[in-house]
């Protein structure tokens, strides 16, 4: 029994670790800390490592398929993938943002010129009623 | 009517210059309406600007670099249906009295967009750096060939634009370094372009916003956004003119 826990002990590290990533991914996600459309190659992703990490024969399957000799090179492979798409979401994500900002600063600075000429218009129609 | 002329100033940290350029302007033309962008400044650039009571001044709440600096302007001249935009800068490397040589070709109808260019003849005040002068010449080239259009001085930040050309930027110019990728997207959308020699001071205040290392992220960042704009479809304007 013992040698069997030792023998799997990665696997047994693999399953917390990758249960411990959704659950977490959900879980900001529930709270509201990601948003939902930004959650889904996260949770996407965690579901995989979930599904590898408990079914082992799987991982082979998909090693042999792709033709790689040692498998967890498949699992880096996959790894590696999941990085780049996140990483390629927020840089696009992040383009979204600045240009919104900017144009918010545009609007928001020709707004606050209008704004002050019209108080000071208002300002020296009061000023000439009082005279 | 006498035609309405906007020059927007974009500034960033110009307080120690800023009163004379206004000064400056307003002696030289008092018809002309003048309107400082100020991106975000950390010194007194708004309170100076202000205080003159001769400009206009945007204050940006963050610093939203030079292209959408500028932009705002034209988005300012825009709404305010003004006939010329100029771009002038705020650091005092432009000269006023050459402002009535860019608009006159808008006046005449004869271009779309002046651009005032230090090397239109040879010109023994202005002296750019060995690999400056490569740089400025990779643009000369590159955006040359591909509008078919030779551009001296495509880093030049001295320009004046008409009305349609005003409420197209003001819709489409890049946030940073928008000088050189400008006379693509103008180019490539058949704006008329002509090039006017102007006599351009070495810089009197503050340094160039390119140096060291960042010049060969410019000419990366420059040259991408070049290639990108040539290769991106023709845009049609929305607005009506």
């Amino acid at each position: 029994m013992n040698n069997f826990f030792v023998s799997n002990r990665i696997q047994y590290i693999a399953v917390i670790c990758s249960v411990a990533l959704l659950v977490f991914i959900f879980e900001l996600t529930r709270r509201k800390k990601i948003r939902e459309q930004y959650s889904i190659l996260w949770l996407f992703f965690s579901i995989i490592f979930v599904v590898l990490s408990i079914w082992r024969e799987g991982l082979d399957f998909f090693a042999r398929f792709l033709g790689i000799d040692y498998a967890p090179s498949a699992l880096f492979l996959l790894l590696v993938l999941a990085i780049f798409l996140i990483l390629i979401q927020f840089s696009v994500i992040i383009s979204k943002l600045s240009e919104e900002n900017k144009k918010l600063s545009q609007e928001m600075g020709l707004m606050k010129l209008e704004m002050e000429e019209l108080k000071k218009i208002r300002n020296d129609q009061i000023n000439k009623k009082q005279i | 009517m006498p035609s309405k002329v906007l020059i927007i100033i974009p500034a960033y940290n110009e307080a120690h210059i800023i009163k004379e350029v206004i000064w400056d302007l307003h002696s030289e033309n008092t018809n002309w309406n003048l309107l400082v962008v100020n991106d975000g400044s950390n010194d007194k650039t708004k309170e100076i600007a202000e205080s003159t009571g001769l400009a206009k001044v945007i204050n940006l709440p963050c610093q939203v670099g030079i292209g959408s600096c500028v932009q705002t302007g034209f988005k300012y001249a825009s709404k305010h249906d003004f006939d010329f935009a100029v771009q002038f800068d705020g650091d005092g490397q432009h000269k006023v009295y050459e402002i009535e040589k860019l608009l006159h070709p808008l006046e005449t109808n004869e271009a779309d967009v002046v651009i005032g260019s230090r090397f239109c003849v040879k010109n023994p005040q202005y002296k750019p750096s060995f690999l400056r002068a490569i740089g400025i010449k990779v643009f000369e080239l590159v955006n040359s060939i591909l509008i078919g259009q030779r551009i001296t001085d495509n880093t030049s930040g001295f320009r004046a634009y008409n009305k349609k050309t005003i409420s197209f930027l003001s819709e489409n110019y890049s946030s940073d370094y928008p000088e050189p990728e400008a006379v693509i997207l103008l180019g490539k959308n058949r704006f008329k372009i002509k090039e006017i020699h102007t006599e351009m001071d070495q810089r009197s205040g503050g340094k160039s916003s390119i140096y060291g290392i960042y010049s060969g992220y410019y000419m990366v960042k420059v040259l991408l956004s070049i290639l990108l704009t040539f290769i991106r479809p023709k845009i049609v304007n929305s607005k009506p003119t």
